[in-house]
């Protein structure tokens, strides 16, 4: 079991830095998810921390020992790869016992420990095929055996479950997180998928162009998103941006053809800002209920359990999730009612959040 | 594109067996020639019909020119130099694909520029060297007068000698260099993914472990089609057994083809010189047929 401390990390490619001084703390036994859009240097901090990458500036500790400078194996970091990353040629039992082939571990101890390990991970049965004999979910599982058997300290995943399918993603998932609760092994996860970092992660990581931009618990970071992009990023459908001026009583909207009135934000008037709401915060009611913007239905998407309405706020595109049983024809006007606590206010300029309504009491519907 | 069209396939069959004929004809004729007696081989035209002393052709053959320690040389040789350049150039394509080190690039070039040097380019220097091997040493220490030098001062001439004329190690030694088996395992390392590379560097295994552990039984296609081309390459080659090879006791089975080969003058024997080349091709063409699956599949490899 172990902690690891990471500070200032910065990684540069010849004239290209990619991460720009992460600072990070994960504590022993916690599950660490890494989510942000392709090429935000989420996997490059994860391969620094495995020791396939070599480390920029900064430093990289694990349990109080900075590793900077060790070779991986004697980090004692086992990696699950996206591709898996089986070696072809052996069976199973070979690839997963590997590690402690290498280590000299004797053959007698090595079947039993692979023996165990399949069993854990309902492998036995496959344990003489060859990788190519197997199906992507077995392949993933013997990927998780051969990080399992060494008993690692840190369990480090480089977005495992992107190559399976979804029903599969969802199986592997949970099962993960069994694994994780059953070895409670420090494990830090990395992916692009924010259901997957949703559900898996106990400390969430959203990193942006190098940086991170927000470290919180999955509901911290849904709720109290740092910057506007994190409250883009996190959620689906996206949170709903709305471009902004704070007036004298309240809000303009999208150059000032829609007023809202809301309590007093403490920003300073004319200050510009971008006002989110998740479209699960929209409720749709009849055009002309006071207080209510008003739009025009674009486009419906049944879910099933609920439905997407996407609608056309003057042109700006806007997204209402509703479970109620509404439906809403694609050119009709309906109005959308949202409360001001659910409204996130976030500079203009800058992107990150602004605190409002500090003093104020929430008040559910205007 | 696949295209279904029954006056094409016909066409392309028609090409096909044409080239096949043309392949095969000159083979046909050697057969049949190594079957007629001394008088029917030099009918003008040969009778296209086999004779009746196949068997005793060889026979002769393998008499007169002592074909069997002769084929075990060339054995040896072959097997030798298809060996030692299997090996070679996969620890130097290793070295090349997954080491930076400093002047790798100039090592790459280099070993780039000995594809325009072969062994008929170099045969002087190269005999040279064979002929004693420590010659070139011999050469800096008279350049720089330390063989004088320790003549005056212990009174002993210095003259350095390590001959490999007339031996396997000289036979085999020269030819094992070589660029197309480097970069034939280069391209071959450079398809193994690199996370193939990273996960056996978190399981803890070195550079050397990997090596054996994991890219060599990769790349056993890859090594029986080398070794194959190479083995009937040595096998073939001429000009150099016949240079070191002053001694009988060395000298391969394809330089011992001169032998039956009638002199201007001589007895036109070209049904036993017909018979000696079928038995020298023989080999080759075992091994071929035995290599022929991992062979093909070596080159063309794209195993998932």
């Amino acid at each position: 079991m172990a902690s690891i401390t990471i500070r200032d990390v910065t990684k540069s490619y010849a004239k290209m830095q990619v991460v720009h001084g992460v600072d990070l703390d994960i504590a022993t036994g916690e599950f660490v998810v890494i989510l942000g859009p392709s090429g935000c240097g989420k996997s490059t901090l994860l391969r620094m921390i495995a020791g396939l990458e070599d480390i920029s500036g900064g430093t990289i500790a694990i349990d109080g020992t900075v590793v900077n400078k060790l070779e991986p194996r004697e980090r004692g970091c086992a990696m699950v790869f996206q591709n898996y990353a089986l070696y072809p040629h052996m069976s199973v039992a070979q690839n997963i016992g590997y590690s402690l082939k290498v280590s000299g571990v004797p053959a007698a101890e090595r079947t039993q420990r692979i023996q165990a390990v399949a069993r854990t991970l309902e492998l036995e049965h496959l344990l003489d095929r060859k990788p190519m004999a197997l199906s992507g979910g077995q392949r993933q599982r013997v990927a998780m055996g051969r990080a399992m058997i060494r008993e690692p300290k840190v369990f480090l995943f480089d977005e495992p479950l992107s190559n399976l399918d979804a029903k599969l993603r969802v199986q592997m998932r949970s099962e993960i997180r069994k694994l994780h609760r059953r070895l409670a092994a420090t494990s830090v996860f990395v992916t692009h998928d924010q259901v997957e970092a949703m559900t898996l992660a106990d400390k969430l990581v959203v990193m942006n162009g190098g940086r991170v931009e927000q470290v919180g618990t999955p509901a911290e970071v849904y709720s109290r998103p740092a910057s506007r992009f994190v409250a883009t990023f996190v959620g689906a459908p996206a949170m709903n941006m709305l471009e902004g001026t704070v007036t004298l009583d309240g809000l303009s909207l999208l150059g000032d053809s829609r007023k809202l009135n809301v309590s007093r934000t403490g920003l300073p008037v004319g200050s510009k800002v971008a006002v989110g709401i998740r479209p699960e915060a929209v409720r749709l009611v009849a055009p002309g209920t006071p207080a209510a913007l008003e739009a025009t239905v674009d486009l419906v998407e049944e879910l099933g359990a609920g439905r997407v309405v996407y609608v056309d706020l003057d042109g700006a595109p806007f997204s209402v999730v509703t479970s109620e049983t509404v439906h809403p024809v694609p050119g009709s006007a309906v109005g959308l009612q949202f409360a001001e606590t659910d409204l996130h206010f976030f500079s203009s300029e800058t992107g990150a959040r602004l605190d409002v309504f500090k003093a104020s009491v929430p008040e559910p519907v205007f | 594109m696949v295209e279904r069209t029954p006056f094409l396939n016909f066409f392309t069959h028609v090409i096909l067996f044409v080239g096949f004929v043309f392949c095969i004809a000159p083979f046909v004729v050697v057969i049949i020639a190594a079957s007629h007696n001394l008088k029917d081989v030099n009918d003008v035209p040969m009778s296209l019909l086999p004779g009746n002393d196949f068997w005793l052709n060889i026979k002769t053959a393998w008499t007169t020119a002592d074909l069997g320690p002769k084929l075990l040389n060339s054995f040896i040789m072959a097997a030798g130099v298809a060996a030692g350049k299997v090996i070679i150039s996969a620890l130097t394509a290793f070295s090349i694909v997954y080491f930076r080190y400093p002047g790798r690039t100039f090592i790459f070039w280099l070993i780039f520029v000995t594809l325009m040097l072969p062994l008929e380019v170099r045969i002087v220097p190269t005999y040279a060297v064979v002929a004693n091997v420590l010659s070139p040493y011999q050469t800096i220490l008279d350049i720089t007068g330390l063989t004088w030098l320790i003549e005056k001062v212990s009174g002993v001439q210095v003259s350095l000698s390590l001959g490999l004329l007339n031996s396997y190690t000289g036979l085999i030694l020269p030819l094992i260099a070589t660029a197309t088996g480097t970069f034939l395992y280069r391209q071959f390392f450079l398809t193994v993914p690199d996370e193939l590379t990273e996960a056996a560097r978190m399981d803890g295994a070195g550079p050397l472990r990997f090596f054996i552990d994991i890219l060599l039984p990769l790349s056993r296609n890859n090594m029986a089609a080398l070794g194959t081309i190479m083995f009937l390459w040595a096998w073939n080659q001429y000009l150099w057994p016949l240079l070191i090879t002053t001694d009988q006791s060395h000298a391969t089975a394809v330089t011992e083809l001169k032998q039956l080969i009638p002199n201007v003058g001589g007895i036109p024997e070209w049904n036993i010189a017909m018979a000696g080349t079928l038995i020298v091709m023989l080999p080759p063409l075992i091994v071929v047929v035995a290599m022929q699956r991992w062979f093909v599949r070596g080159l063309i490899a794209t195993e998932k």
